[in-house]
């Protein structure tokens, strides 16, 4: 066990540490209410390296791996969930790193590691969520093409993305229910796919979400991930092995974003003659914080460990993800309990935090989804 | 092109400086070391000033303790070649201005140049002496507060525009020089991550006043350090009516403050 | 008692407050004052720095001096100092006295201690006061070499009439041309009135609650019935927006200032801004966030919207100056 992050690893955080302070803070209240996606920032991100960092260094990226990725996150987060989802420009091409050809790694992977795309991942459908492997878009054979049909729902960049890794089922046939679906690569331009953007997100506004639906799209064979069918759901969960770690980072950042401003706050507030931070209610809570954002960093940077060293681990990918999602809403919570009414409007960023934490313990994975997948293992 | 660029760690803008027990000198303890903010303006023009002549290399020069590697590795991810770093504890209680130009002008003086940049000032001393007293030590012109630099196809001269009171200057001056960056000579860039990952490859060498060959005794003496006096939160002008407070703040400075 | 030498600093025909500040100080240390401007056609002020306590004043005037440059003035200066052998030397620390002073000291082969707020004497030793971390601290520093340097910066003393002998003495400068490598080509001055903000003593400075460049008309009318002593500012959070050119940024990263009055306008105070006007004398803060920093720090805080504030405090200050 060895808990020393490397000098290169540290200067990794300055950098994104510095990127976000300088580049999301000064926007991100307007952004959160135009509901303004930031591709300004996405490419000078993009320029420095920061997004698709964890892709290899023969594939375009920086190679820092998953556990870089996850300080680059924690320190984007930070200063604010929505705009920090610019480093999911590479969202479902982490299926095609796992389970993608070599030509497919050569061909896509430099593209979201270089700013010259934005992926997403087009798994979840409106009548299928939780239940991956209920998705029922089809993807049907036809000469050297695939046509699909279907529809996909809350998908993260839909407007934004060049091309998305798309689960569809190619198998009916199957008797498996676990081997109907294939992962097949779709551009965004392809005719007959229809994208719309979903107004009215609590948080995260700054992110892009839409609704997309697939009329008798041709994509060719070779677009299938990994070349061989049926292997979609496997895909999709080694995937969101790896994107529920990085979603467990955002929520470390949101809440020591949370906590700092929390901090700053309790010192300059007075009430009573003092600084608010003099009473032991709010130590408690700033206390309380602390001890829950290092116990959420700590599983984060255990899981991504593992990661990069390709031993995943799914309860502790399930533990880290709850855990996470719960700190962030615990410590937003806190935040606005702290700032009082200052803290429920908009001028004071607390409550952006507050709407935009709620979305860590729903996307990609859950809460309720992580619990089932720690107890049925542990009980099994 | 080929230049030097002087570099200093300082305590991030945002701390919040503590004096120690003994009034000697800061607490240090909790403090986020960063570049000095104006050396990140001289590190970016080097850098520009080499891009544009599309050859040369930027070499670094900091004094200070084993901590002023993560500013030097920092310089070196934003793209500059080479580093020196002189290290000696021997320094560390005589580094006043002209101590630290002088050992600074040491470690130069073999190097090859066309410009020395370096910051207008240190964002903790904020004394804005070295670079001069580099400039004299070294024989060399000095233009200090530079907010733009044009140099020759030859890089054998540089018009320079430095900021005046109210304005500014123009100034032609024979290269090599030295230069002290002002804000708003460029935008420095971020460490990029490729940048980042490269820097550890890139060589830093250490040097004591031994290697050197210089000793120094310092010009000034810092006796004591204190806090300024807190400021007492004044009063409130209330009310409602946004008119009525402008007339009582009129009134205020009027009468009790004397100042209109 | 010391031998002190003021440089009295010549700015568009005129000797400069601060000059002023430094030779009453000069005088209040006791001892012979000695004074010297450097310009083109500046015989006639030196009688000036009499009234102040100057009893000799050293005119070097030529048209070799019309425009500041560092080297030239470096040179002139060191010979007066020659003449005068003074202990210590006593510099402005403005825009100009910030680029001649290190370089001067540097040619005299001593340190110097740069932008001073306050000053005593031991005997023949200065012990200077000057802030550091842009006023977060500040140091006493003594310096070791002969003569003493000091700057001094705008606004620490007060001008005291004391008058000295004066008498005045034209020196023929004798420049090692060799040495004059910088030309100035070329200065170019804003056609505004207003002081510099490190000199100025009233400053009117705008911060991200301005919203836009063209709010700061506001700011300029306010200052302009303060007088020609008032200036305005900015936060680096306004000059980083573009709104306003960075010579007006007051803090850390811009000037450090200490006006008799700062009217701080839509400017939340951040720590780097505090450092940079929190030895200013009598602080005002207008901004519409009871929260903000700055208000832990001002005489004078007013909770409003500043665009309904700032017109009327102008009128009433009209009114008041009659």
């Amino acid at each position: 066990m060895d808990f020393e992050i490397t000098q290169e690893q540290k200067m990794l955080v300055e950098t994104a540490g510095d990127f976000a302070k300088n580049e999301f803070a000064p926007v991100a209240q307007e952004l959160d209410r135009k509901e303004e996606y930031p591709m300004d920032i996405w490419k000078k991100a993009s320029e420095l390296g920061l997004i698709g960092a964890w892709i290899p260094e023969e594939y375009g990226g920086a190679g820092v791996g998953f556990f870089g990725n996850a300080l680059i996150t924690e320190q984007f987060a930070k200063i604010d969930l929505g705009i920090s989802l610019i480093v999911a420009g590479t969202f479902g091409c982490e299926a095609i790193y796992w389970g993608g050809t070599e030509e497919q790694k050569k061909k896509y992977l430099p593209l979201v590691a270089q700013g010259k795309a934005i992926s997403a991942g087009a798994f979840t459908e409106p009548d299928a969520g939780t239940d991956v492997a209920g998705a029922r878009t089809r993807a049907v054979k036809d000469g050297n093409d695939y046509v699909i049909n279907g529809s996909k729902m809350f998908i993260t960049n839909g407007n934004v993305c060049k091309f998305m890794i798309a689960l569809a089922i190619t198998n009916p046939e199957n008797e498996k229910k676990y081997s109907k679906h294939s992962l097949i690569i779709v551009e965004s331009d392809r005719p007959g796919v229809t994208i719309n953007k979903i107004h009215g997100k609590m948080g995260v506004r700054a992110s892009n979400t839409s609704d997309i639906s697939f009329e008798d799209v041709r994509v060719p064979r070779e677009n299938l991930v990994g070349a061989k069918e049926g292997l979609g759901f496997y895909q999709a969960m080694q995937f969101f092995d790896t994107t529920r770690i990085m979603v467990s980072a955002q929520g470390v950042g949101l809440a020591q974003g949370a906590l700092d401003k929390s901090i700053e706050y309790v010192k300059e507030r007075k009430a009573f003659g003092a600084p608010i931070a003099s009473f032991q209610i709010t130590q408690q809570k700033i206390a309380e914080m602390a001890i829950r954002i290092e116990a959420a960093r700590n599983l984060v940077y255990k899981s991504a460990h593992y990661l990069d060293k390709g031993e995943v681990d799914p309860i502790l990918n399930a533990i880290t993800k709850y855990y996470a999602g719960e700190t962030a809403v615990f410590c937003a919570n806190y935040a606005v309990e702290l700032h009082g009414g200052y803290g429920y409007i908009d001028e004071y960023d607390v409550q952006r935090y507050y709407r935009d934490a709620k979305i860590l313990q729903i996307y990609e994975g859950t809460k309720e989804a992580e619990v089932l997948t720690i107890a049925r293992r542990l009980l099994a | 092109m080929n230049t030097v660029v002087c570099l200093k760690q300082v305590p991030d803008t945002e701390t919040l400086i503590k004096i120690n027990a003994e009034g000697t000198g800061i607490v240090t303890e909790g403090v986020k070391w960063v570049m000095s903010p104006y050396d990140e303006f001289a590190v970016e023009e080097a850098l520009r000033q080499k891009e544009k002549a599309g050859a040369g290399s930027v070499t670094l020069v900091s004094l200070g303790p084993d901590r002023v590697i993560e500013a030097i590795r920092t310089a070196l991810a934003m793209g500059a070649d080479t580093a020196v770093h002189v290290n000696d504890p021997a320094f560390a209680a005589k580094a006043d201005p002209y101590a630290t130009a002088t050992v600074l002008a040491a470690a130069i003086k073999d190097a090859t140049y066309d410009a020395i940049f370096c910051g207008k000032q240190a964002m903790d001393d904020d004394a804005g002496q070295v670079a001069s007293i580099l400039g004299e030590l070294l024989g060399l012109p000095v233009v200090t507060m530079v907010t733009k630099l044009e140099v020759s196809a030859d890089k054998k001269t540089a018009t320079v525009t430095r900021e005046v009171e109210g304005g500014q200057a123009i100034i032609d001056v024979p290269l090599p020089a030295v230069l002290t960056a002002q804000k708003g000579l460029n935008e420095p860039r971020y460490a990029s991550l490729p940048g980042i990952m490269k820097a550890k490859k890139k060589p830093v060498t250490v040097k004591t006043a031994a290697d050197l060959g210089v000793s120094v005794e310092p010009m000034t003496i810092i006796k004591s350090m204190t806090l300024p006096p807190a400021r007492q939160a004044g009063k409130k002008i209330e009310g409602d009516d946004s008119d009525a407070k402008a007339v009582a703040l009129a009134k205020a400075l009027h009468e009790e403050a004397k100042l209109i | 008692m010391p031998g002190i030498l003021v440089y009295a600093e010549v700015q568009k025909g005129e000797i400069k407050k601060g000059a002023f500040e430094i030779t009453s100080k000069a005088k209040a240390l006791g001892g012979q004052v000695s004074a010297c401007i450097i310009g083109k056609g500046v015989e006639g002020l030196a009688s000036q720095l009499a009234k102040y306590g100057a009893d000799k004043i050293y005119v070097v005037d030529g048209p070799e001096f019309e425009k500041y440059s560092t080297e030239p003035f470096v040179q002139a200066l060191a010979q007066v100092a020659g003449m005068v052998n003074p202990s210590i030397i006593f510099t402005s620390a403005s825009a100009q006295g910030k680029d001649l002073t290190p370089a001067l000291a540097a040619r005299l082969k001593v340190g110097s201690i740069s932008d001073c707020v306050d000053l005593t004497l031991n005997g023949d030793k200065v012990a200077a006061k000057r802030p550091i971390y842009a006023g977060k601290a500040y140091t006493m520093v003594e310096a070791t070499g002969n003569p003493q340097v000091v700057s001094v910066r705008p606004n620490s003393f007060a001008v005291v009439e004391a008058a000295g002998a004066g008498a005045v003495e034209k020196v023929a400068a004798t420049l090692d041309a060799s040495k004059i490598k910088a030309v100035v080509k070329s200065v170019e001055i804003a056609a505004s009135e207003e002081p510099d903000q490190t000199e100025a003593e009233i400053i009117v400075s705008g911060g991200r609650g301005m919203k836009g460049p063209e709010n700061f008309k506001m700011l300029e009318d306010l200052a302009h019935v303060f007088g020609p002593t008032a200036t305005t500012g900015a936060s680096r959070a306004a000059v980083d927006a573009g709104w306003r050119d960075h010579s007006y940024q007051v803090g850390q990263t811009g000037k450090t200032v200490s006006p008799n009055l700062y009217v701080a306008a839509g400017i939340s105070g951040a720590i780097q801004h505090l450092a940079g006007m929190g030895t200013s004398k009598v602080i005002v803060a207008i901004n519409k966030d009871p929260e903000a920093p700055i208000f832990t720090k001002a005489d004078y805080g007013i909770v409003d919207d500043l665009f309904k504030v700032l017109p009327k405090l102008t009128e009433e200050v009209k009114k008041i100056k009659g």
